[in-house]
């Protein structure tokens, strides 16, 4: 085989098997030098394995990967970091206990190159004695993508780093990783956001069902014809949520919120969420909705205000509490809400058993009903039988949701549920969601992604700094609208 | 995927295959080892196998399995209860002392009710005040030991006796098998039932996976470390009554030295201290496996000294090898 100078990662023929999952069967992949190169595909196609492999976290059953046209007997993540690929995943790679200064003597980090690459990512005062534990998470990320290009990578690899980070911060990343490919080293970027891709990538190669089914040149239009890869069929544009006529709300509400303030971060949030409606909330990261929703949830006791539920006063001391005045809880770290070396039915059954009275004899028959009717409510792929981490990120997190679905949803608190999962998941959560509302629930529904909100919603509150500040209707609720109340641009904040 | 080709089962590598089989069927080739160390036994003094030898075999593993079924308990938790040697001990010492003072059966109920508190005290330290159960049974170990030698000098004088009825469990024979199967097969059936098809067992396998998502099941995991910790003094103070039985000798220290055999037992047939895994027909092997290698040892007539060391050593060798096979990916 000729080997091509410019060529800086090479993988070829990729595969790779768990039992009988047969994760990856044929996967390509080059990297040019000068070249950002994304890497697509439904949560399921393989992209997770195929970019253990590239990072030497796994071993592939056959095929091989090429770094600078050797060979790369990738042993190890240390390996492939030395061989010059270096990884920043969505999830920090620091020590949570450890400051940053110790963070980086660890990983060997020189810290004026770490320096030079904080402030050309706009983040120059962070402190090197600042815990790690302490940082929120858009920072950590910010921190990892610093130490990483400090390496000096020829190949660096983004894998969904700017999820749920703030716009400003996404384009410093953008700006960073072209300047990458600038200077004659390759970027490769996995993302599930099409703006993205489009403003930084030149070419993109295409998984379906563990195989390399596709490259294509970005260029205007793409968008359709990388999607029709990704699905193997040409899909019809969703029906806007926004265009079906409903009737307003009214009545009794199932949920009041009146003056919500919980530490840290939420001073004042009142609303109201009626049986049959979906209600999106709008905040960038960090606004105090992870502190409403686990309140709601009953993971954290309110500093003040009050939350009723169907007109009765209602106080949860425990998640259980929650649970049984109806509120079910979907958080958005699926790694909080699974049972991992358990199997799909155990995951959906557990809250079956969690009372006191339901310890003794599983009640098997009404168990597997109720489970199998969730799972093919959710059309969950459970061709990996066993344990739950053996399934796709997207039908993970069905698992989570169809856990609700089996117990009887009655007010469904969701956060960010189609973070990080594929385009096909998502296109099955918006209908379900809908369908829920239709047969007499109440849906909470936070999303990071805000083209989500008239897909998915009635209505929409916006949280800006702790504080609800804006209502807006889905037919209203334009990207551009809801960006502006979310950076706190509308409303009696705007002088703020 | 339809397309499966055969040969892609070739890629994986063989030591690995036989890890995963481990993995997924724990039992099986556990008895494939037993059988196999009883035929070196065989070799080793050529006759020794017997019915005889097989019912004595089962009456010494079962006080064994016994209380490896408290570690499996604890350990899908993420749990451990070191407290079981000296409880199992104290009740030993409680009903043998109490039966000539109130009677057998108030004796065993007494020395069942110890197992209980000790097992409170845990639970209450594992799920309320939420300290390591390493650290709270080890501790609540130390206190009943205290308490024990303090409790031995007021019944110095009262003289001791067995219940007949644990002394038929623990020494007669009915047709070559210990009568300890009466006691110890409804037990393991139980145990069985609760980790497989009750929703307390559920919920065990599910605190030691995931707790917050236990917590987000709506799953109160105090009550279920309390309810976990008290079966478990119970289990240990019942292992104790069947043990005093058989030794029938009460002592300070009857059945503390099956503490850490116990937790082997526990770990080599197939249970994770990570919590989340666990079984325990793999805990009955694996304490027939340990009574096996130290049938061995004492054939091969060690000095005591050098039996004890050399049956940690195997111990601790055995439980490595076996989980450096099972945990690889």
């Amino acid at each position: 085989m000729t080997t091509d100078p410019d060529l800086l990662l090479d993988a070829r023929g990729v595969a790779k098997s768990f039992g009988a999952v047969r994760a990856l069967t044929d996967a390509h992949l080059s990297v040019a030098r000068g070249e950002v190169v994304a890497l697509l595909g439904a949560n399921g196609a393989g992209k997770s394995t195929f970019v253990k492999i590239l990072t030497g976290a796994l071993k592939p059953d056959a095929g091989h990967v090429r770094i600078r046209g050797a060979e790369a007997r990738v042993g190890s993540p240390a390996a492939a970091r030395r061989s010059g690929l270096v990884p920043v995943y969505q999830e920090p790679s620091l020590i949570p206990d450890l400051d940053i200064g110790d963070n980086l003597r660890l990983g060997g980090t020189d810290r004026g190159d770490f320096r030079h690459w904080m402030e050309a990512l706009s983040l120059p005062d962070l402190r090197m004695d600042a815990l790690v534990r302490d940082l929120p998470l858009a920072t950590l990320r910010i921190v990892d993508l610093a130490r990483a290009l400090a390496a000096q990578p020829d190949v660096l690899l983004l894998d969904e780093l700017t999820a749920a980070l703030p716009t400003d911060l996404v384009e410093r990343v953008l700006e960073v990783a072209r300047a990458q490919a600038e200077d004659g080293r390759g970027v490769i970027y996995i993302s599930h956001r099409f703006a993205e891709i489009a403003a930084l990538c030149d070419r993109a190669t295409v998984l379906r069902d563990g195989r390399t089914v596709g490259e294509a040149r970005i260029e205007p239009g793409v968008e359709e014809r990388v999607v029709e890869m990704m699905l193997g069929a040409k899909i019809d544009l969703e029906k806007r949520a926004a265009e079906v006529a409903r009737p307003k709300p009214a009545g009794q509400p199932r949920l009041s919120v009146q003056g919500l303030a919980v530490a840290p971060k939420l001073t004042d949030a009142s609303f109201t969420l009626h049986p049959g409606e979906v209600l999106g909330v709008v905040a960038l990261e960090g606004q105090g909705q992870d502190e409403l929703f686990e309140a709601l949830a009953g993971f954290r006791q309110p500093a003040a205000g009050s939350i009723e539920v169907d007109g009765a006063p209602a106080r949860f001391g425990h998640p259980a509490d929650a649970i049984a005045a109806g509120l079910s809880f979907v958080p958005g770290d699926r790694a909080e809400a699974l049972f991992r070396e358990r199997s799909v039915r155990e995951n959906i059954a557990m809250p079956f058993s969690a009372r006191m009275r339901r310890w003794g004899p599983l009640r098997l028959r009404h168990e597997k009903a109720r489970v199998a009717e969730a799972i093919g409510r959710l059309q969950i792929d459970t061709r990996a039988q066993g344990e739950v981490q053996r399934l796709s990120g997207g039908n993970q997190q069905k698992v989570t949701i169809g856990r609700w679905l089996a117990h009887g949803v009655r007010t469904l608190l969701l956060f960010d549920p189609t973070r990080g999962i594929d385009v096909r998941t998502k296109r099955q959560i918006y209908p379900l969601v809908r369908d829920l509302a239709e047969q007499g629930a109440a849906i909470l529904y936070y999303t990071s992604e805000l083209e989500e909100v008239p897909l998915a919603c009635d209505r929409a509150i916006v949280i800006f700094n702790g504080r609800v500040v804006d209502i807006v209707e889905a037919t209203e609720a334009d990207e551009a609208r809801l960006m502006r109340a979310a950076y706190g641009l509308t409303g009696t904040e705007g002088a703020a | 995927m339809s397309n499966t080709h055969p040969q892609t089962e070739e890629h994986v590598p063989p030591l690995l295959r036989v890890g995963r089989f481990l993995k997924d069927n724990p039992v099986i080739p556990l008895i494939g080892f037993l059988i196999l160390l009883i035929g070196i036994l065989e070799a080793m003094r050529p006759g020794i196998l017997s019915p005889y030898w097989a019912g004595n075999l089962i009456k010494f593993a079962i006080p064994l399995a016994m209380l490896a079924a408290a570690q499996v308990l604890t350990m899908l938790t993420g749990g451990i209860d070191l407290s079981v040697g000296i409880v199992a001990t104290a009740a030993a010492f409680v009903t043998a002392t109490l039966t000539p003072l109130i009677g057998p059966a108030p004796a065993m109920a007494v020395a069942m009710a110890v197992g209980a508190l000790v097992g409170l005290v845990n639970g209450f330290g594992a799920g309320i005040a939420r300290v390591h159960p390493l650290i709270m049974t080890l501790g609540t170990g130390l206190i009943a030991t205290g308490c024990l030698q303090v409790y031995q000098r007021f019944v110095i004088a009262t003289g001791s006796d067995i219940p007949d009825i644990l002394e038929w469990l623990g020494t007669g024979r009915t047709a070559g098998l210990p009568n300890g199967i009466f006691l110890f097969l409804p037990f393991a059936a139980f145990i069985l039932w609760l980790m497989r098809l009750s929703g307390f067992g559920r919920l065990l396998f599910g605190l030691g996976s995931n707790e917050t998502a236990a917590k987000l099941s709506g799953v109160r995991s105090w009550q279920v470390l309390i309810a976990l910790y008290v079966l478990s003094g119970m289990i240990a103070a019942l292992t104790g009554l069947l043990y005093l039985g058989m030794i029938r000798t009460p002592s300070l220290s009857l059945a503390v030295p099956l503490m850490l055999p116990s937790v082997a037992a526990a770990v080599i047939g197939g249970t994770s201290i990570f919590g989340g895994r666990g079984s325990f027909a793999g805990a009955i092997v694996g304490a027939l496996i340990l009574r096996v290698i130290e049938t061995m040892l004492t054939l091969a007539r060690m000095p005591e000294g050098a039996r004890i060391a050399l049956f940690g050593l195997i111990i601790l060798l055995v439980t490595a090898l076996y989980v450096r096979f099972t945990e690889t990916r």
